[in-house]
Formats: structure tokens, C-alpha cells, sequence
């Protein structure tokens, strides 16, 4: 089980907090803090892996992580999960977001927090592994997407509708 | 620019702490604001907004019954952001979590898939017991007549509520056992968590489940050998997520079994041997693979092959293969000795690996591996360790050290001569308790004390900035000065030490234990009696003794000052009151830190975003 997946940036600011157990918000920031603290002070030529710190509680539990450019991907698991399935899995979670945000950088988790929400969701669901396949998470993805657009651009039309006033033609006839 | 964005940046355009809390503060209130409205349309962007400010740490529970409303409407948009909204700011344990009940119920059966699939990612999530106990019939239902889509949420949904209500695992196995006829991937690797939980909660469905193994056996099977399969391809691997799964599902049945072991023990061989290891997602595989031959009655040709692929694993080029080979091997010294022996020479080599844990596990299978036969090739290894190790591994790798030399010692000699290599090297961070051990294999290896207290006057000579070294050295001198004066010793070469040296070299170290040395008596009892006033009271009072023994109890002098006993092991008052060590100030061991050490930061390489090996 995936306890917890946080995205932070080289300074500690966090990108997208995800925990799949309950933490009161307090304690959530002070679980960012501390694995922001084990993590950066990493090597870069390091092994992926850390006993995981204290507060995300027991010895069961893993820190595994990956870091790209200006951000750290960080995963809290269990013994249940692979550590090399995880470092693969972190793996096609950035490359998806690469597809869907093209060229993906920290801006875009910026910018677009609740966008990379929805694509994380169809990744990992209740701290399990739901799918791994990169090219069905981007089609689901782009398919709700999709759907959110139109039914704006639909309300929008329908809006529009309502307010014109009558066409000259329609006043005419007759 | 759509309203988050300007949020956004009015908020990372915030120079310090205070601007920002400022910033927020106007947008917060902003959003209340907007919330209390009517709806104006723009409802979704502002519970993102919030959830962005929730994400920085401030309080946003002013937004919760914004997310009931929001799962309530019929708008797809606002449905989506309210279910991440619940799920981000509300728990079970929160009253506003109650009245989303009814919406989930009702989104689970809602004609769009997309809208199931929030409700049932929400219900994962943060389902409470009765919500649990309420829906499961639906879950159920899911499980069996729905697409794939949904079908693999559903399983992953039902793992959540079995968590949650323990017997309703049996609802849900025979829906887990159907699932396995599934083609798509992600509805079988939901399957499989879900059959790994049934499992591993109850040992009647895994008896029951044993029946699958034939199953899954065809299923990797097919992922193995099967050809090219472009959807399902990683690397040259089809689908690895899911062998890995099915891999660990099988360990689960095979674990103390003998019937489920040998049906999948052709499959476990042909995945070892047919996995390509030179890609990272091959080696998931194959570590798995590995795992589970261990776990369970694999037959020993097998094993053998198992512990081989852990051993190519020690020398691969990622850390992190060569980390988790460690960690396995370290499980398997005690049942798989000789297979890890095998390994031996690669293991003592990552002793002098970068990685400061894979320093450390390589030195906890290095001990569990000192054998009788080697012991002495491993121990000059382990000294060499010693001296360069990292300052939190000293004290573990001493006293590893000792125990293995006290355990396979070739000779009360070399016994010696390695404790003292380690007080030498590392004799700041040796535990406490080592030093009235020493003390005692000291004095039973009565050939060997002329040897053993030349040796040590010498290494104190050289240095006394290490306490245990000096503290037995001290001692010995004590006990076994006279052996020290007499000049020949049939170990080392015969050198003559005055009594003089002797003194000096105590004085320096601020001791007085000299019952032996019969001439200089006077030195010695004005040595002694500067101490008679000295501030530390130990020391006082060990001189005033002293001083009194030399005056008054001529009779019973002899007695007193005779030869120390031979310690006995466990006798009481083991830690003897003679440990020359009361002058030098009690200095605490290290202790080892738990968690990994941590290195220095270097400058970050300048990764490329995606790696270009997949």
C-alpha cells in the first residue's frame, strides 16, 4: 500500500500532496517538512530508498523516491509494494505527465495542481496501484478532459442563447 | 488566464512569509465570499483555488461543506473537483463526510462511467465502515457486470472496504475468482491486490484460492513467453506491474506449501532464466521472482539459482539493485548459508562501496558470514573496513568484530592481536561493556601475558587518545608490570623497558595502579599522594587507600597486591573496581543513528526531465 505520494520542489515547496491515510493538516506539513529534509539531503549517486522517517510511522514503512530536475517524487510505501515496481511506477507517472502537459516542468504542477490530481488518480487509487498502461491513463484522461470542456462550452452556448436578443429575420416574418 | 492563475501568482510574487500569509488571507476570504453566493458559474475554480492554498499549508476546512455541495451538483466539472475536495480535506471522522454518502450512492450507478469511477475512487479513499457495509452489494455488482474501466476500480474499491469490514471478504471471493478470466490488464492486476488481501486476511479463502495456482501460472505464462505485444510492452517486458503482482500472489500461496510450490516451480525457473536483466523493469521482475523462490518449498536447484541472480545483482551498476540484493541475501544467511557464502568475495567488496547503506548492509551479511574456515582472510577485510569506515558504523563493526574473532579465533595469539588492531583503530567507539570482556580473555590466556602487556605498553606509547585501548593497556601494565620490566618475552623481541618509561608513560596517563614495581617506591608514593588532595573524589580516595596501604598494612600488603584472580565470565562484579579507567572522564560511546546517514549534498546533476532508458 502506498501510504502517502508527495511532489516537492528543490527548496521543500510542495507541489502535489496526496496521502492516502488520515493526517490532520498540521501533521501533514510537518511529514512534508521531515521527508523533505531525509530526501535533499540525498547524494545524487545514492540508492532510491529510505527506512522511512518516524512521524509517517513504523518500520514498515519506505521512502522511495526519485529526483528530476527541480522536483522530488516522493512515494510512502509499505512491504507490499515492489521498491523497483515503485521507482518503475514513478517513472510512468512523470512520463504521462510529459504527455498530457507536453514537455512537462514544475510550472505546470504549479499552475495546473488539480489537473495533475486527476491524471494521479488514474494512476494510484486509495494507496493502491490501479494502472500502470501510459497510453490508457492519457486516453482516460484526455477523454474527461474532453468532457468538462464540452459541458462548459455547452453551457456556454446555452447562456448565449438565452441573452441574444431576437434576430431582426424572426421579428420580420410575417 | 483563468482565476487560479492569477491567484497563483499573486502568491509566488509574495517576497516573504508575511506577504504571502497576506496574499492568502485576501484570497481566502475572497473565496468564502464567493462561496456564500448563489451559483455564478465559476464554483469549481474556487474550490481548486482553495485546495492549491490547502496544499502550502493553511487552513481551508471552511471548504468543506462547499465539496458536498459541489459532488451534489449535476455539473461533471464541479463533481470532479468537489470528490478530490472530500477527499482531500474531509475524513471519516468529520460530520460534513456523512452527508456525501448519498451522492456516492447515487454516483455509482450514474449513467457516465466517469462519475462512477469519482464516486468509487472517493469511496477508496476515505470510505467509513457503514458506508462500506452499505455499499458493498454494489461493489459487488460492479465487479461482475460493468466494463473494465470500471471494473478495475471496483476491485481496488472492494480492497478498501474488506480493510475496512473484515468479513466481507467472503462477499467479494467468488467476484476476485471470476476476475481472473479477465484479458485487460488493469482489471487483473486489480484482481490479484484483491485476491492478495482475501488472502492474507483469512486462511480459509487462501486454502481456497490454492486452486488458482494453475491459473496464474497460465497467466504469466503467457506475459513471459507470448510475443511482442505493443500495448502492453515496457522495455521488451509485457506488462512487468502485473507479473510483479501475480509473482508476490503466488508467494502468498506457495509460502509452506508443498503442492502449490511444485506447480509453480517450472514457471518460477523460466522466469529467472528468461527475464532480461540488462533493463531496470526486468530486474523488478526478476527480484520478484527471486523472492517468492525463497519464500516458499522451492526445490534447492532453484534456490541455488535464486541466490545466483541476487549475487549478479551485487554487481550491477544501479545502487539501488545492489541495495535491495543485500537486503535479501541478509534474510537468507541464516536458512541459504552456503548458497550466500558462494557470494562472499562480491559482498566483502561492496564494504567498499560509495553508498553509506550499502556500506552498512554489506557489513551485517560480512559478519553473519565469518566462518571457521575463513575467519582470518574476513577479519583482515573487516580491520581494513574498520579504519576507513563511516564514524556511525565504527561501534557496530567493533563489537561485530570481536564477537566474530571471540567466536572463530584460530588462536589465543591472533585473538589478541585483533583486539588490539581494533583498540587501535577504533578504540573511541567501542562499547562499554568490550573492555572487562578484553579484560578477561586477557587474563585467561596466561601463556600469553608477557606478549600481550608488551604489545599494549607499546600501542599506549603511541597514542592515548583512545580510552578503551587505555584502559586495558592501564591494567595489564597493573597487573602484569613485572612481566613488562623483565625485558624478554618469547612472542616479541626482547626490548628493555625501565621502570622510568613505565612511570612516565602512567604518569601521562594520570594513573596509579602500580603494585608490582617494587623499587622507585617512593616515586611511586609521591605520585600517589598529589592525588591524596585531588578534586575528583575517586581519585582521592583511591590515593588516600593507597597511601594507608603503603604506610600501615606492611602484613598484609603481599596479600592484598597479589596477582588478580582469573575473571570468570558472569561472576559478580565482572566490571572489577581495579579498571585503571577512573582518572579518565567517562566519555559516551557512539551510538549508532538510527535511519540512514546522510551524506553531504553535492551540486545536483543536471538530469534530463525524463531519463532516456525507459
Amino acid at each position: 500500500m502506498i501510504k502517502a505520494i508527495l511532489i516537492f520542489n528543490n527548496h521543500g515547496k510542495p507541489r502535489l500532496i496526496r496521502f492516502y491515510q488520515y493526517f490532520a493538516e498540521d501533521m501533514q506539513q510537518q511529514i512534508i517538512r521531515e521527508t523533505f529534509h531525509l530526501v535533499s539531503k540525498r547524494d545524487d549517486n545514492v540508492c532510491n530508498f529510505l527506512e522511512g522517517g518516524s512521524l509517517i510511522g513504523g518500520s514498515d514503512y519506505k521512502l522511495i523516491y526519485r529526483h528530476y530536475a527541480t522536483l522530488y517524487f516522493v512515494f510512502c510505501v509499505d512491504s507490499s509494494e515492489s521498491e523497483l515496481g515503485i521507482l518503475d511506477l514513478i517513472q510512468v507517472f512523470v512520463e504521462t505527465l510529459d504527455k498530457c502537459f507536453e514537455n512537462v516542468c514544475e510550472l505546470d504542477l504549479i499552475f495546473h495542481m488539480d489537473k495533475v490530481h486527476y491524471i494521479l488518480q488514474e494512476v494510484v487509487m486509495g494507496g493502491m496501484v490501479l494502472e500502470t498502461n501510459m497510453n490508457e491513463i492519457v486516453a482516460q484522461v484526455e477523454v474527461q478532459n474532453r468532457m468538462e470542456k464540452s459541458e462548459s462550452h455547452m453551457e456556454r452556448m446555452l447562456l448565449r442563447r438565452h441573452l441574444e436578443p431576437l434576430s431582426p429575420h424572426s421579428h420580420e416574418l410575417g | 488566464m483563468s482565476p487560479g492563475t492569477a491567484m497563483i501568482r499573486a502568491i509566488r510574487s509574495a517576497r516573504t512569509q508575511c506577504e504571502e500569509r497576506g496574499v492568502i488571507q485576501r484570497e481566502c476570504a475572497a473565496i468564502r465570499a464567493q462561496f456564500r453566493q448563489a451559483d455564478n458559474g465559476g464554483r469549481s475554480h474556487n474550490l481548486a483555488k482553495l485546495l492549491y492554498v490547502h496544499m502550502l499549508g493553511y487552513p481551508a476546512h471552511f471548504g468543506q461543506m462547499e465539496c458536498v455541495r459541489m459532488i451534489a451538483s449535476p455539473r461533471y466539472s464541479e463533481k470532479r473537483v468537489g470528490y478530490l475536495g472530500a477527499m482531500m480535506l474531509l475524513d471519516e471522522k468529520q460530520d460534513a463526510s456523512l452527508l456525501i454518502t448519498n451522492s456516492i450512492k447515487n454516483d455509482l450507478s450514474h449513467s457516465n462511467q466517469y462519475v462512477q469511477s469519482l464516486a468509487l475512487c472517493t469511496l477508496a479513499c476515505m470510505g467509513s465502515a457503514e458506508m462500506c457495509r452499505d455499499l458493498a452489494p454494489e461493489i459487488d455488482r460492479l465487479l461482475r457486470a460493468s466494463n473494465s474501466y470500471i471494473k478495475k476500480k471496483a476491485a481496488l474499491c472492494a480492497v478498501h472496504i474488506v480493510r475496512k469490514v473484515h468479513d466481507l471478504g467472503e462477499l467479494f471471493a467468488p467476484a476476485a475468482r471470476s476476475l481472473l478470466a479477465e484479458k485487460n490488464h488493469g482489471v487483473l492486476h486489480g484482481a490479484v491486490v484483491l485476491i492478495i488481501e482475501l488472502c492474507e486476511r483469512n486462511p480459509e479463502t487462501l486454502e481456497r484460492f490454492r486452486k488458482t495456482v494453475p491459473d496464474l501460472v497460465q497467466i504469466m505464462k503467457g506475459l513471459v513467453l507470448s510475443g511482442y505485444s505493443p500495448e502492453h510492452d515496457v522495455a521488451g517486458i509485457s506488462d512487468p506491474f502485473l507479473q510483479v503482482r501475480i509473482l508476490r500472489l503466488l508467494r502468498i500461496l506457495g509460502h509452506n506449501n508443498e503442492g502449490a510450490s511444485d506447480a509453480m516451480n517450472d514457471l518460477l525457473a523460466q522466469v529467472a532464466t528468461n527475464t532480461d536483466s540488462t533493463k531496470t523493469v526486468g530486474n523488478a521482475v526478476l527480484y520478484e521472482t527471486v523472492l517468492t523462490v525463497l519464500d516458499i518449498k522451492s526445490e534447492s536447484g532453484l534456490r541455488v539459482l535464486a541466490v545466483n541472480i541476487l549475487g549478479r545483482f551485487l554487481l550491477n551498476n544501479d545502487r539501488n539493485i545492489r541495495y535491495i540484493a543485500m537486503t535479501s541475501l541478509q534474510k537468507i544467511v541464516g536458512t541459504d548459508h552456503n548458497a550466500v557464502q558462494r557470494h562472499r568475495g562480491t559482498i566483502v567488496d561492496c564494504l567498499k562501496d560509495q553508498d553509506a547503506s550499502v556500506k552498512r548492509r554489506a557489513l551485517e551479511l560480512s559478519l553473519a558470514l565469518v566462518s571457521a574456515s575463513n575467519v582470518r582472510s574476513m577479519m583482515k577485510e573487516l580491520l581494513l573496513f574498520l579504519s576507513s569506515c563511516p564514524a556511525e558504523l565504527k561501534a557496530h563493526a567493533a563489537s561485530g568484530i570481536f564477537n566474530a574473532a571471540e567466536r572463530y579465533a584460530p588462536s589465543q595469539r591472533w585473538h589478541i592481536d585483533t583486539i588490539l588492531h581494533v583498540l587501535t583503530t577504533a578504540g573511541g567507539d567501542v562499547r562499554d561493556e568490550t573492555v572487562p570482556n578484553l579484560i578477561q580473555l586477557i587474563t585467561n590466556a596466561s601463556e600469553l601475558h608477557c606478549y600481550t602487556v608488551h604489545k599494549l605498553y607499546r600501542a599506549l606509547l603511541t597514542d592515548i587518545s583512545q580510552q578503551s585501548l587505555v584502559q586495558v593497556a592501564c591494567w595489564c601494565i597493573g597487573e602484569y608490570g613485572d612481566l613488562l620490566l623483565r625485558g624478554e618475552c618469547q612472542e616479541t623481541e626482547a626490548v628493555q623497558v625501565h621502570a622510568d618509561d613505565v612511570l612516565d608513560a602512567l604518569e601521562t596517563v594520570l594513573q596509579s595502579h602500580i603494585t608490582r614495581i617494587t623499587d622507585n617506591v617512593d616515586r611511586i608514593r609521591s605520585i600517589v599522594s598529589i592525588y591524596g588532595s585531588c578534586i575528583d573524589v575517586e581519585l582521592q580516595q583511591r590515593a588516600v587507600e593507597y597511601n594507608a596501604l603503603f604506610k600501615k598494612y606492611d602484613h598484609m600488603r603481599a596479600a592484598v597486591l597479589e596477582r588478580m584472580p582469573v575473571i570468570e565470565k558472569n561472576s559478580p562484579g565482572h566490571t572489577n573496581g581495579e579498571s585503571a579507567g577512573e582518572a579518565i572522564k567517562d566519555i559516551q560511546p557512539a551510538k549508532i543513528k538510527q535511519g540512514e546517514p546522510l551524506l553531504p549534498p553535492q551540486p545536483a546533476n543536471q538530469v534530463h526531465y525524463i531519463d532516456t532508458d525507459a
